[in-house]
């Protein structure tokens, strides 16, 4: 077939098929839009569900199984040494967790009438896209929506081409569990994956560029972490940047700044995301992309082309899931026609290592540097029951609330289950509740809750 | 200095409008004149252009939202001072200046996103309320719906007493209608007569009901009936018919009655003005843009024709035509449906031997003309077949009494009775 042959019309034809894609595309679908996805591995699910949130989240929860368990010996409970064996964990990871919620968005997909095209989109036009790959064609759309996410950003400087020299996607695939690990970057991903390979029995030595693990993150919820994160790494250098990477033998060897040069079977490279949005004929449109490709949207997720949107990762920071699947949902409400907008006010990110951090809204740096007058409340786990009985007293609850008004402006928290317990704060942040309205509601006993309650307790007079 | 632009007067008594497209951005620097906005009223899809260059600060609104009348649209920082008066039309001009804040807004002491949640935020877009301007009421500040409302200008919709039993749904949530005045008394339950059934007003219905009911009310109407003689001109009609069609021009009636109107109206500026009760003045316009109410199969629409007095019949034949096609299309702009100065209404078409128009406010007068009809006449002691039209002449007794009326009748009928002047006339 020559391409061009073929020509879709459509309402709407969003490009990506992750989390912010399939969203937009299934809200459009809901509210009667005729509807497609143009997706390279003609798949839903994208990074998140393939090379990142899913995956990364089965082996942390392997990992918190053998933490789990080895503390066991504490009180008495004693299974021996663990015994892991590598194949039957990529095949539950892949096929029971993976395969199971693809299979999942594909069914969604066909109840909703979304039809998946596979093929790389490239815009002729501010109405038109062609699908180069296995499907070519021709979609004329009234309206498309850019979800083509982000990509793992390569370590500045250092150009080395090797199968040891690995991103979160390729460390995800567990291609083997080095003896000797280095982890370059402190942010998110880098003490996720390094936390898995310590876990499954890697040496990992973690070097971070700034004075601290999880840059611009609450250093009273960062400490507990960098505490644990400590012992369970062979070393953690921070102010220390990789300043050469090289083949040496079997192995790599990393020059560490102020360190000194290390042997490492695999290297890590976590140093943050970029945008993907090159290659996608956004020259031959009025979408503007700004520093680092990374397109510029309204609260509305309007690029500079009246009939083209953009969701995700590719419209900058925070590169979270949600935010790209609440972007995608008000774009099909906007394309739509509906009065929606992405005017949400607490924007929860959960760091899933052992203990969890986790947070929403205003923090306290922000709040000082902003010069606004807040009140603090830190509520400490020692003080929980069930804290207690988990045999975890490290986790800390903090509340930031507006001094005058009492109004929740900001919640974090770190310790286990910190990333399910920040949706209460999310709510309270997002409906602009005050610490009374949390003291005041009942929270279980015994549960980590308890301690959102304590901690707005402790502003009321 | 920051400046909002406002949703300007749309005319013909429309209050809203729905935003189709927003065709700026945030941020952009925009030239007086660039299209600004696209909305749709019931009659027509028009373009607002900026009333002023500068960046755009805010845009308040976006595609889908049903605004209202003085709504801030768009907020312009580094405005353009506004922009040479000369170049913006009279409503254009008062949308563009400057308006202070509603005065229930407060600048909020403290910064970051306003405390309200997600469902009255939604609610707030919808009616076009820009939160920020909005002082919350609830606990610690917090915006409720309620204060959303009352920022719109709307009441709660309070819980109506209906019986319980067999009562007919409502069609759609309650939108009560703008009252004038008087408190309508509660209706009876038809329902124990036999069936009903409620069926929502479309947009145009509403504001025609409203408007009818604002001029009603407001304006103690009286009519004056009389007759013209026009053998004469439907002749001269019958004759260049075919001419003007070969030129491609609908010649009809409603053309010279047009511009016997204008005419007359220059005779006696009374009709052709509006009363201001607040300042006891009377408006007089210099001005003759004369409404023609045109029945589409969505409801009546009055467009205008403008400077009717300067330009020939002949052209306003040609223009009528057309606006009466753009109109039915539902293609009419903003212009050709604002600025009116009288109004005539021509239903001829369907028959009748006469009508009393209600004024199209804040106009003082309309002229209601009915089908002209063969009648036995007496001339000179002679009984005599004539083409003779009856007209009503409706007027704001406020402005004019009982004799101006028939004076300005007559100045209509008399050049009516003369048609050949009209044609040089103008």
């Amino acid at each position: 077939m020559v391409m061009g042959d073929l020509v879709t019309e459509v309402d709407v034809a969003v490009v990506g098929g992750g989390p912010g894609g399939y969203s937009a595309a299934f809200r459009c679908a809901e509210l009667g839009l005729e509807t497609v996805v143009v997706d390279a591995g003609k798949r839903l699910g994208g990074a998140c569900l393939y090379e990142g949130c899913i995956p990364s989240k089965a082996l942390l929860h392997v990992a918190a199984v053998m933490h789990e368990v080895e503390r066991a010996k504490e009180f008495g409970l004693d299974y021996g040494d663990p015994r892991l064996s590598l194949d039957p964990l990529r095949k539950w990871k892949s096929e029971r967790v993976v395969g199971k919620l693809a299979r999942g968005l594909a069914a969604v997909a066909k109840s909703k009438g979304v039809e998946v095209i596979g093929g790389r989109a490239v815009f002729e036009d501010s109405r038109s896209l062609r699908v180069e790959g296995d499907e070519p064609q021709k979609v004329r759309f009234k309206h498309a929506v850019i979800a083509t996410g982000s990509l793992p950003s390569p370590l500045p400087g250092v150009a080395i081409r090797s199968d040891r020299v690995m991103d979160s996607t390729a460390a995800l695939e567990l291609p083997d569990v080095p003896e000797n690990l280095l982890v370059i970057g402190g942010g998110y991903i880098g003490l996720e994956m390094g936390t898995v390979y310590a876990a499954l029995g890697s040496r990992v030595t973690l070097v971070e560029m700034t004075d601290g693990l999880l840059p611009g993150v609450d250093r009273d919820l960062v400490q507990p972490l960098a505490r644990r994160v400590e012992k369970l790494f062979a070393a953690v250098h921070l102010n220390t940047r990789v300043t050469g990477l090289r083949e040496a033998g079997a192995g790599l060897e990393a020059q560490l700044e102020g360190v000194g040069a290390q042997r490492f079977d695999r290297v890590l490279v976590a140093v943050g995301r970029q945008a993907q949005s090159a290659g996608l004929g956004l020259e031959n449109t009025r979408v503007k992309a700004g520093e680092r490709g990374f397109i510029q949207v309204d609260e509305r997720c309007r690029t500079g082309d009246p009939h083209i949107y953009a969701v995700g990762d590719v419209t900058g920071e925070p590169m979270l899931a949600h935010r790209a699947m609440r972007q995608g949902k008000v774009t099909g409400e906007i394309i739509a026609g509906r009065p929606s907008a992405f005017d949400n006010v607490a924007m929860p990110a959960v760091v899933f290592t052992d203990p969890e951090v986790a947070w929403c809204g205003l923090m306290e740096a922000e709040a000082q540097r902003a010069g606004r007058a807040v009140k603090l409340a830190k509520f400490q786990w020692a003080a929980s029951g069930r804290a207690a009985t988990l045999g975890r007293s490290d986790g800390l609850t903090k509340l930031v609330a507006d001094a005058e008004t009492g109004r929740i402006l900001g919640v974090g928290i770190v310790g286990p289950g910190a990333g399910e317990l920040i949706a209460e704060g999310a709510l309270a942040v997002e409906t602009a509740a005050l610490v009374e309205d949390v003291a005041v509601t009942i929270h279980a006993h015994p549960t980590l809750s308890e301690s959102l309650m304590e901690a707005a307790e402790s502003l009321l007079h | 200095m920051s400046r909002q632009f406002l949703l300007p007067d749309l005319g013909e008594g429309l209050t809203e409008a729905e935003i189709r497209a927003v065709l700026v951005h945030e941020g952009d620097v925009i030239k007086e004149d660039a299209p600004l906005l696209e909305v749709e009223t019931d009659k027509a899809q028009v373009e607002i252009p900026s009333p002023m260059s500068g960046r755009v600060e805010k845009i308040h609104v976006q595609p889908g939202q049903r605004v209202k009348v003085g709504a801030v649209l768009v907020t312009f920082a580094d405005a353009d001072g506004g922009g040479p008066s000369r170049a913006a039309a009279p409503a254009a001009a008062r949308a563009a200046a400057p308006t202070p804040a509603p005065a229930t807004s407060a600048p909020r002491a403290e910064g970051g996103p306003v405390a309200a949640t997600p469902a009255t935020r939604r609610l707030a877009r919808e009616l076009g309320v820009d939160l920020a301007t909005v002082r919350g009421s609830g606990p610690g500040g917090r915006v409720t719906d309620d204060d959303v409302r009352g920022a719109a200008g709307k009441r709660p919709a309070a819980a109506p007493a209906r019986p319980a039993q067999r009562a007919a749904e409502p069609a759609g949530p309650a939108k009560p209608l703008v009252q004038v005045g008087l408190e309508p008394p509660p209706l009876p339950r038809f329902e124990q007569w036999g069936p009903v059934e409620r069926q929502p007003l479309s947009h145009l219905r509403r504001t025609i009901a409203e408007r009818m009911a604002l001029s009603a009310a407001l304006i103690p109407h009286v009519t004056h009936f009389d007759k013209a003689d026009i053998t004469e001109l439907n002749a001269l009609i019958l004759r260049n018919v075919e001419e003007a069609k070969h030129r491609g021009i609908t010649l009809t009636l409603t053309s010279f009655l047009l511009k016997a109107a204008a005419l007359a109206l220059k005779d006696h500026p009374q009709f052709n003005a509006s009363l201001d009760p607040a300042a006891g003045e009377m408006i007089v316009k210099g001005y003759y843009h004369l409404g023609i109410a045109v029945a589409t199969d969505r409801g009546l629409i009055v467009p205008v024709i403008r400077d009717v007095d300067q330009k020939p019949v002949m052209e306003l034949a040609k223009e009528l035509a057309s606006l009466a096609e753009r109109v039915r299309a539902g293609k009419a702009t903003l212009d050709d449906l604002r600025g009116g100065s009288f109004t005539i209404t021509n239903i001829g078409a369907l028959g009748g031997t006469g009508a009393i128009p209600i004024i199209n406010y804040p106009e003082v007068a309309i002229l209601g003309v009915a089908r002209g009809r063969e009648k036995a006449v007496v001339r000179a002691g002679q009984i005599v077949p004539r083409m003779m039209l009856p007209l009503t002449l409706t007027f704001d007794h406020r402005i004019a009494d009982g004799a101006d009326g028939a004076r300005f009748a007559a100045g209509i009928i008399r050049r009516l009775e003369a048609p050949e002047r009209l044609l040089w006339e103008w």
